[in-house]
């Protein structure tokens, strides 16, 4: 709606997915947990089983603009978006959700690796809808957390990571995703962090020496809200509150 | 031209229907055809929040809805706040609250405060500053610097659990 208002789309034709029925579900199948594309963020947010089976999704949509917002943003909307600076397209990477998409009687899946292409573009073709995102369920010895700057509550973020930790029987990290956001075209994952801390016993040193070598891995825009330097910087240090913070909740999960 | 589309709402308790284009928004639809003038429009991009109306019991930006999306629906604005008083009194404890904090200068963003505070006050009747701080940055004010509108909410949410 506000690339209309603004006039920097003008189509010719707008189909209004709202009156499609079966696109707004929110339920939990053997791959995961399946949400609609046309899923309200603000019901997802207050929903019990994203609560208690996918508790990063919802802790990621608080970040997302303000409750009136909320309550007509879609989690399909969202993602089909493709925002850099957005949260869920990050959460949907670090967790390499399935899209689950369908056109002209054919229905695909596309995982998230493949799905975000550049600026606001996706593997979606002109002729299909998004009809739902598969996450995975967050087991319980995993840990997450959200980590963003923005300059007020629900502005577009200027940097942000989504961490979820795996730790094994033994204390050791057996499993990291890390995804950023704001810091390029697309959410993008931060191998070399996670490749580094894989297999290791996570602690505050080796966490900061991990985190510092995006330096060499980004290469952020700079615009209106913050430098280049800026954002490298602030990439880094949210990857390290992210971290710590997953660490800590794999413990607290553990011996809830 | 493209075809008109018949449209029916309730607004504040009253029915309505009009006929209008697909592409008229919802904010547009309340002003110009209802003549519910007390919705305003600042930035017609959902960053402002004046446009803030309660759509089925829900916030939302009525910029950024068509008129035909909300066909069916029962929308509250600001024209209906005070109705939505228990008391019965011409003003709303909420709009109470601005006036007796001095929570407006020039109004414009006002009425798009009170329906964010009905929704809020309505889920926590006690908030804290920092939650009410929280809650209202989807809401810009260029005049009172915010202080006397978080003196509002308190004023408000006294006044609400006193009732």
């Amino acid at each position: 709606m506000p690339l209309l208002n603004l006039r920097l789309t003008r189509p010719k034709i707008l189909v209004d997915l709202n009156g499609v029925s079966g696109l707004d579900h929110i339920r939990e199948t053997s791959e995961g947990l399946a949400i609609g594309a046309m899923a309200r963020q603000s019901r997802v947010e207050r929903s019990s089983i994203v609560q208690e089976r996918c508790p990063l999704l919802a802790e990621a949509i608080r970040h997302i603009g303000h409750l009136a917002i909320r309550h007509r943003g879609t989690i399909g909307g969202s993602l089909v978006h493709a925002d850099p600076a957005a949260e869920l397209p990050a959460v949907a990477l670090a967790f390499d959700a399935q899209f689950v998409v369908s056109g002209d009687g054919m229905v695909r899946a596309i995982r998230a690796e493949e799905f975000f292409i550049d600026y606001l573009t996706t593997a979606l073709r002109p002729d299909e809808i998004l009809r739902e995102i598969v996450f995975p369920v967050l087991q319980l010895s995993s840990g997450y957390a959200v980590e963003e700057i923005a300059r007020r509550h629900g502005d577009f973020a200027v940097a942000g990571v989504v961490a979820i930790v795996h730790l094994g029987g033994d204390g050791r990290i057996a499993d990291l995703r890390i995804a950023l956001f704001g810091v390029a075209p697309t959410p993008v994952r931060a191998r070399v962090v996670e490749q580094t801390l894989i297999g290791q016993q996570p602690n505050d040193e080796l966490i900061r020496a991990a985190a510092a070598l995006l330096s060499d891995m980004l290469d952020p825009p700079g615009d209106i809200r913050a430098s280049s330097a800026y954002r490298k910087r602030a990439a880094a240090v949210l990857t390290v509150r992210a971290l710590t913070r997953a660490v800590q909740l794999c413990h607290t999960r553990r011996l809830s | 031209m493209t075809a008109k589309c018949v449209v029916e709402m309730t607004v504040n308790e009253k029915r309505y229907s009009g006929l209008v284009e697909p592409r008229v928004s919802l904010a547009d639809f309340l002003r110009d055809h209802l003549g519910l003038t007390g919705t305003h429009l600042g930035c017609e991009q959902g960053i402002c929040g004046s446009c803030t109306i309660l759509l089925n019991g829900e916030t939302v930006r009525s910029c950024l809805l068509f008129a035909v999306q909300a066909h069916g629906a029962t929308i509250v604005t600001i024209e209906g706040l005070a109705a939505k008083a228990k008391s019965g009194d011409s003003l709303h404890p909420i709009q109470q609250g601005f006036l007796e904090t001095l929570g407006f200068q020039c109004g414009f963003c006002t009425p798009g405060f009170l329906m964010t505070i009905y929704e809020f006050l309505d889920e926590n009747p006690s908030p804290s500053e920092d939650e009410i701080r929280e809650r209202l940055s989807g809401n810009l004010c260029r005049c009172t610097g915010y202080q006397n509108i978080v003196a509002a909410v308190l004023w408000a949410a006294e006044h609400l659990r006193a009732k």
